[in-house]
């Protein structure tokens, strides 16, 4: 990072005119989709635009902070969306009591029981693999342990998950969550996302970089497998709808005389009133991470990250224990994805396993952090809103485009209507050239680490 | 007791499948593997430089298709796949004066190559997506099996057949072939020679008079080369769909990890273990070992260790084991 003459020199509070200036701007952009499309979709794009911002906060942790390649963002995304459904989702008590044929426990109880012997197989393996001396009889008592404890795992599981499938399938057919309110799970998404990087963490942090990548690229698909296939959890590609709200329903605003006395419009009135009170929790939220993440930068603990991440061997020499604190950046960046990802799936108020995908999830988000500024807790965000803007943009505009080219070309022809249908997929052309030309030319992104 | 039976249900249902897939597999593991060798960073838009080549191709067989063109039994896509390499080794050697090359002369970090890899995945992805949409395309055509299941079965008298599909012997012999002249070329050739030496220690390599500006040249062609047949086996063998191409990113990286990054031989390796563990673990064995056991006998249940949706789990937990206990992978590979 010598290129520092190019930029101008860096404020003391970090909070200078250019930066300002860029944030004003990309409001503008939302400012202007209100006036000229309707604020309706500002505020749309605005909510999702936080929480691509925590997003990004989440993976600037990581990346910025310690240097960690993860790009298995989607994942943690994901186990925050599940959270969401486990925490809020009223409880099936028929899945729960469900009986087994030939089994004494309900149904409930044997799946937990069976995912607990899939836990203690593991724990088993590993104490087998730590205790007994290394050579031919640990190999084989190892793989003794995992296939009978794995044996007796299906042997549990299995039929209690059938049983818990059955149970009205169109509507229901999984466990339910516990029925508490929607916001406590957005902590428990963190705690979920954590967990999951603790896991990552512990096997693939001490190897190479390029591992680490590979590692959180397949564990996020799993962690996508996982929601698919197991109905019982989160009822898997039937998808969890109408997961309750923190806000008021539309509806209710709409019947309520007061609301509909003070508004000229009060359909629009309610679901722009509903918009901005999502935005107005997000934005709390996003606050306090902002905030908690300049704290822990400007802190001996991030200057500390810094050290480690620009040479980890003399950050070593030194006695730090450069392991463990990149395990420890990795679980809390995992978790402040984790909890964007409770929050989207509590805004959307639907779990679709179905449209987590990696470019979406996990690479949009790199492109926001190197746009904005990796290593800026600011720049992170900046990215997260402009980025996310011109994710949603730029498929009108290129559709516009693609009118505009198409003008010529007779009604009907088929180079037309392909070049039309097609215009969806300049949004990826678009993003892949951003990131190149800032990755090009200002490396460091648009606003830069002090 | 029926080996023989249970037997070719097994070749039937995993050999076969899992030897062609592990050729797809190899093959592109060895583009993987040669770009980390050589240019020292992990490509992630490898997915899709395999989907763009097998887009051109398949835009060719439908071009020989329509002048009515056609490869007699063989599927006309191989009269097409020249013209994909040649067109996919124009876009890697283009993406590499653009992207790659600035990098390479102001001597950046690996990890930043693999941010600009990102983003060349992200445009690649768009094009092909730009191109030819995002539904699948079946492009096989020719005679559809070298034997099939029902006429194995009249010969041989057995009750199982044995179905072996001509896009499955075609994957087997030109993945042969193509390692074959990799590895002549690698091996016997002064190109090939300078590209390893070039791999193996840098500094000596441009010492002893190498042009680097030649070695990576000659390595993307290659790879555009191994890329698109890969690309067009999988894609004759399943069918062509962009986003399943980006999906195979993970078992390639696996197969080329398991193997020891950088290292060809521990690629090829590691595409047939990654494929037969994948297809040996989510395979129902319930017949075989029907089979195997006395006479007019099934096991209850399906004998299935993990169901097909958690393939991916498969690659991943073979490539989380190899790392945890030979973190070079089998074949020692290289770190950067």
């Amino acid at each position: 990072m010598s290129d520092t003459a190019a930029t101008p020199a860096p404020a003391a509070s970090g909070v200078n005119t250019r930066n300002i200036l860029l944030f004003a701007l990309v409001g503008l952009l939302f400012v202007g989709t209100g006036f000229v499309q309707s604020w309706n979709t500002a505020l749309t794009i605005f909510n999702m635009g936080l929480i691509s911002a925590i997003m990004a906060l989440g993976v600037n942790m990581q990346w910025g902070y310690a240097g960690l390649f993860n790009v298995g963002v989607m994942g943690f995304v994901a186990l925050g969306g599940l959270a969401a459904v486990l925490v809020s989702a009223n409880p099936v008590p028929e899945a729960w009591g469900a009986t087994i044929d030939g089994g004494a426990l309900p149904a409930g109880v044997q799946v937990l029981l069976g995912l607990l012997l899939g836990a203690a197989t593991i724990a088993a393996a590993i104490l087998t693999y730590t205790k007994l001396p290394s050579g031919l009889l640990r190999t084989l008592a190892v793989i003794v342990v995992l296939i009978v404890g794995f044996a007796l795992f299906r042997m549990v599981f299995d039929p209690a998950v059938e049983a818990v499938e059955a149970v009205d399938p169109a509507s229901t057919g999984f466990l339910g969550g516990l029925g508490l309110p929607v916001i406590l799970a957005w902590p428990m998404g963190g705690v979920l996302a954590a967990g999951a990087a603790w896991i990552i963490g512990k096997t693939a942090l001490g190897l190479r970089s390029d591992y680490l990548a590979i590692a959180t690229l397949g564990i996020a698909e799993i962690i996508i497998a996982i929601l698919k296939n197991e109905d019982w959890l989160a009822r898997g590609v039937k998808n969890v709808t109408g997961i309750p709200r923190p806000v008021p329903y539309e509806v209710d605003l709409q019947s309520n005389e007061t609301f509909v006395g003070m508004f000229a419009d009060p359909v629009t009135a309610s679901t722009i009133t509903v918009k901005l009170l999502y935005a107005a929790l997000f934005i709390v939220i996003l606050a306090a991470l902002i905030w908690l993440s300049e704290k822990a930068w400007n802190s001996p603990w991030g200057r500390m990250m810094r050290a480690i991440r620009d040479n980890e061997v003399s950050a070593s020499a030194m006695g730090k224990d450069v392991k463990a604190r990149h395990l420890q950046i990795f679980i809390l960046g995992s978790a402040v994805c984790g909890l964007a990802g409770a929050m989207m799936t509590t805004l959307d108020s639907q779990l679709v396993p179905g449209t987590y995908q990696p470019l979406r999830f996990t690479f949009l988000i790199w492109v926001m952090v190197i746009v904005g500024g990796s290593g800026n807790n600011w720049g992170a965000v900046l990215g997260g809103f402009l980025v996310w803007w011109l994710w949603v943009q730029v498929e009108p505009l290129g559709l516009l485009l693609m009118q505009g080219l198409t003008a010529g070309m007779a009604e009907g022809s088929w180079l037309r209507e392909h070049l039309l249908g097609s215009a969806a997929h300049m949004r990826l052309l678009t993003m892949g050239l951003i990131l190149l030309l800032v990755l090009r030319f200002s490396p460091r992104g648009l606003i830069p680490e002090r | 007791m029926d080996f023989l039976n249970a037997f070719v249900t097994l070749a039937n249902f995993v050999i076969i499948p899992a030897t062609a897939y592990g050729a797809q597999l190899a093959l592109g593991a060895l583009g993987v593997t040669l770009i980390y060798g050589i240019l020292r960073f992990s490509n992630f838009a490898h997915g899709d430089t395999m989907a763009f080549g097998t887009m051109v191709t398949i835009f060719g067989t439908w071009g020989l298709q329509a002048a009515g063109i056609t490869f007699g039994p063989l599927p006309t896509a191989l009269i097409a796949l020249p013209a994909g390499i040649a067109v996919t080794a124009l876009l890697m050697i283009g993406t590499d004066r653009v992207v790659y090359r600035f990098y390479r002369e102001n001597k950046a970090k690996p990890v930043i190559f693999v941010i600009a890899s990102l983003g060349v995945m992200f445009i690649m992805n768009g094009i092909v997506r730009f191109f030819i949409g995002v539904d699948d395309q079946r492009f096989a055509d020719g005679e559809r099996f070298i034997i099939s299941a029902r006429t194995f079965r009249d010969l041989t008298g057995l009750d199982e057949g044995l179905a072996f599909r001509t896009t499955q012997g075609i994957t087997i012999v030109v993945a042969l072939i193509c390692v074959i002249a990799l590895f002549w070329f690698l091996n016997r050739t002064r190109t090939g020679k300078s590209m390893r030496a070039f791999s193996d220690n840098e500094d000596l390599a441009l010492l002893s008079g190498i042009n680097p500006d030649r070695v990576v040249l000659v390595t993307w062609i290659i790879v555009a080369a191994l890329a698109t047949t890969a690309g067009v086996l999988y894609g004759l063998d399943k069918s062509f769909k962009p986003f399943t191409y980006f999906q195979l990113l993970l078992p390639i990286f696996a197969s080329a990890i398991v193997g020891g990054l950088g290292n060809p031989l521990g690629a090829i390796l590691g595409g047939f273990l990654i494929a037969f563990s994948e297809v040996g673990v989510t395979y129902a064995f319930r017949k075989v070992v029907g089979y195997l056991g006395p006479a007019d006998w099934q096991p209850d249940g399906l004998l299935q260790l993990l169901s097909t949706d958690y393939k991916f789990a498969v690659s991943f937990g073979i490539l989380l084991i190899v790392l945890l206990f030979k973190p070079t992978g089998i074949m020692k590979g290289k770190s950067v």
